[in-house]
């Protein structure tokens, strides 16, 4: 077994486990902590129903940022967009067979890279030319758009002049399943891609990449306007009730 | 033109977004509390000696205690898209006065102690450590957010920097680094049972006096009652109302309209006052111990229902959390929501068709009206959703002929704070008011020049009080803001009860010697 498969493998089943385990631990302790008082930005929906569809809007549409900032919108959207569908194209290298959906939008896939590309672009452009974002930019932020257009870009080197052996790349994402290290090829550009995507996984449940769950946990966006009729009492602040 | 120490903004006729100045506001702090003021409230008199170590276990408590905390210290991808909302960035170009800018003051200290990234890499991802420095910036701009949420409706995950300046208020108070104007008021309320320290006796006065100058005016006996047991309505309102213009006259509405619906109502001196500074200062057992005073009151006064007079950050608390706070309120009529606006009361009405009104007593004024952000970014009033903002907008039109609203860029939920709400209408910050209060200044400098509007009505103590203040500072007249009750009170056509039309036979002289409250008013208002 050749030593960069071992490393590869190695460091796959470590991004995993960070993942799975920290995102599952944030998610755990989001719900676990109260929201003790009713705190909806309202005008807010007063029913559950409501609330699903308010909370779809914000996820799929960026409902608030459109509100807030178009040319943040515009790029923000062009890039989660382009991350999804890339994301969903990707499932390929996981699945045996393929699922058809997954095969049905793998055209779109390679246009979404594209779009992927000009919404970072576009995002970090502000934050050197608008004052403001500049001003609340930390060096994180700087580098966790570095590491997703590197990731980008160099997918789409593979795709259009570089190309891999993606039939041995997706052997060697099966093989993990089953502890069976099969080799992977040793191109530069896809061991960059491959390492630049673990980093991604393990920096995920320790970063602002924390705002994905965390929309769902926002009290402001998924509680339903109705205080007036149901009371809601924390556990913590039913303790206070006895005297 | 009011004078100043400080330079004025100058109004634009388009709202422009100042380029980032920092440190323009670095000096602005509101006075310190004193161990008085601190005791009645459970916190320590003075900056305690362990006082880091404390504050970071007080951070660790709320953030169990408090998902929001937690969820936007997080959360936050630095988009920017909330840079450009807060009235006190827009007026003050300070860009720790940016919502962002402000949650970082308190996210920098959270990175630090409570995640691996802050203790492992400091510098990459801007964690600091909890110096005196950084707690003396917390004071400054902690005190520089009214709480207005304006941020929240803009950011894509709904972070409300409102949540973060309640928090760092109350770590503050738990090492003994409290405000003195919250801080103090909340220990009248405790005392006297009013912001303002208006005791029973001379609330009674007050109010007989204001039955005297209404059957004055208007030859109808209406009523205005205090500790009236077995009243139907228990109605709470800021104590602002009970003497300060433009307040009063809105107060005087509330009376003509319980007087129009036949109900029977009472104020009560022991929960004389419907504002509830513990929301500001993010003490959840104090809010609590605010309101547990009208749960009180509604029991001893074996009441019906209860009605909240006009003032913004009460209905937040009355709306949103009275329930959670002081409730449940299974004894009273479950007909009625526990509490209602009295706007939804006076609404009520006027769908039943059970008020006449003559318009034409407000012919002398052109309107617009302020939507406060407590009531339309933090509850609601009526059936649905948005009825905060129809409810107050049908009231004028019911009442008044001339009637624009300003630019929807600054009205509704996108509202523009008054500059002195969230516990920061105190003297000592007057400069941060005058120049928070430059968006709405702006808006309304435009619907005067466009639509020759003269006056602007709000349902708010703080709002009233505030702009009162600001407007002068500004060029324009104090009295141009006006309660919406006032114009409820002016055009409303009086029933003559049974007691009216013969000869006045109670002829007591005692309201002449109503008391004035001394120099309170300023910081006095709800
Ligand atoms: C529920 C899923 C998600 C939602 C609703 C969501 C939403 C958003 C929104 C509204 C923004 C602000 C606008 C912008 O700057 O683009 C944002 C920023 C960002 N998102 Fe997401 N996101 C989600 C998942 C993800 C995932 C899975 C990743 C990465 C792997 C990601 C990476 C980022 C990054 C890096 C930024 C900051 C961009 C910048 O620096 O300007 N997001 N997200
Ligand atoms: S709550 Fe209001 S005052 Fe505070 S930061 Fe947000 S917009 Fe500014
Ligand atoms: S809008 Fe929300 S996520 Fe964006 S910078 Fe402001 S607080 Fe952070």
């Amino acid at each position: 077994m050749p030593f960069l498969t071992g490393l590869y493998a190695f460091l796959f089943y470590f991004a995993a486990l960070v993942l799975v385990f920290g995102l599952t631990y944030k998610v755990v302790q989001y719900s676990r902590t109260p929201a003790p008082l009713k705190i909806p930005t309202t005008p807010a929906p007063t029913t559950g129903t409501g609330v699903v569809l308010r909370m779809t809007r914000e996820v799929v549409l960026f409902e608030s940022l459109f509100r807030g900032n178009k040319w943040t919108w515009i790029f923000g959207w062009l890039f989660h967009f382009g991350l999804f569908l890339v994301t969903l194209r990707h499932l390929r290298y996981f699945f045996n067979p393929v699922p058809a959906v997954i095969e049905f939008i793998q055209p779109f896939g390679i246009y979404a890279g594209f779009a992927m590309v000009v919404g970072l672009v576009g995002l970090w452009a502000r934050r050197f030319l608008v004052d403001r974002v500049r001003y609340i930019s930390r060096p994180a932020d700087h580098l966790m758009l570095a590491l997703l257009l590197l990731i980008a870009a160099s997918g789409l080197l593979m795709s259009f002049l570089l190309h891999t052996d993606i039939v041995s790349v997706k052997t060697f994402f099966l093989g993990l399943y089953h502890f069976d290290l099969r080799p992977l090829p040793a191109d530069p550009v896809l061991l960059l891609h491959l390492a630049m995507v673990a980093v991604l996984m393990i920096i995920f449940p320790y970063s602002k990449l924390l705002h994905a769950p965390g929309l769902f946990f926002s009290p402001t966006r998924n509680q339903v306007d109705d205080p007036r009729e149901r009371r809601l009492l924390a556990p913590w602040a039913s303790r206070l009730e006895r005297p | 033109m009011a004078k100043a120490t400080f330079e004025v903004p100058v109004l634009s006729q388009y709202p422009d977004v100042p380029a980032v100045t920092p440190g323009t506001m670095a000096g602005s702090a509101p006075f310190l509390s004193k161990p008085d003021f601190q005791a009645p409230l459970g916190f320590p008199g003075e900056l305690v000696e362990n006082w880091q170590e404390r504050a970071i276990e007080k951070m660790g408590e709320l953030l169990t205690r408090y998902r929001s905390l937690r969820v936007y210290l997080d959360a936050c991808v630095k988009c920017g898209a909330c840079t450009d909302k807060c009235h006190y960035f827009l007026g003050t170009k300070d860009p720790k006065n940016m919502p962002v800018g402000r949650q970082d003051l308190m996210r920098k200290v959270y990175r630090r102690y409570f995640t691996p990234a802050g203790r492992l890499f400091p510098n990459l991802v801007g964690a600091q450590d909890l110096t005196r420095e950084v707690l003396d910036e917390w004071y400054s701009y902690f005190h520089q957010c009214s709480q207005c949420r304006r941020c929240s409706v803009f950011c894509p995950y709904g972070i409300d920097t409102a949540e973060i300046s309640m928090a760092a208020r109350e770590i503050m108070d738990c090492i003994g680094v409290g405000q003195k104007y919250c801080n103090e008021i909340i220990g009248k309320v405790y005392k006297v049972g009013n912001n303002l320290g208006l005791p029973g006796p001379a609330l009674i006065d007050t109010l007989e006096g204001l039955e005297e100058d209404v059957f004055d005016d208007t030859g109808v006996h209406v009523r205005y009652p205090i500790d009236q047991v077995g009243a139907e309505i228990l109605m709470v309102t800021p104590s602002a109302d009970f003497f300060a213009e433009p307040h009063v006259d809105g107060l005087i509405g509330y009376g003509k309209v319980f007087h129009e619906a036949g109900v029977s109502w009472t104020f009560s001196s022991y929960a004389s006052e419907a504002a509830n500074f513990g929301m500001f200062i993010g003490s959840y057992e104090n809010m609590r111990r605010i309101s547990q005073r009208i749960r009180e009151e509604a029991i001893r006064l074996k009441v019906k229902r209860i009605v909240f007079g006009e003032c913004g950050h009460a209905w937040r608390v009355g709306y949103s959390f009275l329930n959670t706070l002081a409730g449940p309120w299974d004894f009273l009529d479950p007909r009625y929501p526990v509490p209602q606006h009295i706007c939804e009361f006076t609404h009520d009405l006027i769908l039943q068709g059970r008020l006449t009104f003559d318009k034409g007593q407000n012919d002398d004024k052109v309107l617009t009206y302020h939507d406060s952000c407590n009531v339309a970014r933090a509850s609601r009033m009526g059936d649905t959703p948005g009825g905060q903002f129809e409810i107050p907008r049908a009231i004028i039109r019911a009442t008044c002929n001339h009637f624009y609203d300003m630019d929807e860029e600054t009205i509704r939920d996108r509202t523009f704070c008054c500059g002195g709400g969230g516990g920061l209408l105190t003297d000592d910050l007057i400069e941060l008011r005058v120049k928070g209060a430059k968006p709405r200044m702006e808006a309304l400098n435009n619907v005067m020049q466009e639509k020759g509007v003269t006056h602007m009505a709000a349902i708010c103590a703080i709002c009233k009080s505030q702009f009162t203040k600001v407007l002068p500072f500004y060029g324009m007249e104090m009295d141009q803001i006006v309660s919406l009750h006032q114009l409820v009170s002016n055009a409303i056509v009086l029933t003559p009860g049974a007691d009216d039309g013969d000869e006045d036979e109670d002829d007591d002289d005692a309201t002449d010697s109503a008391p004035t409250p001394g120099d309170e008013d300023e910081d006095a208002a709800d």
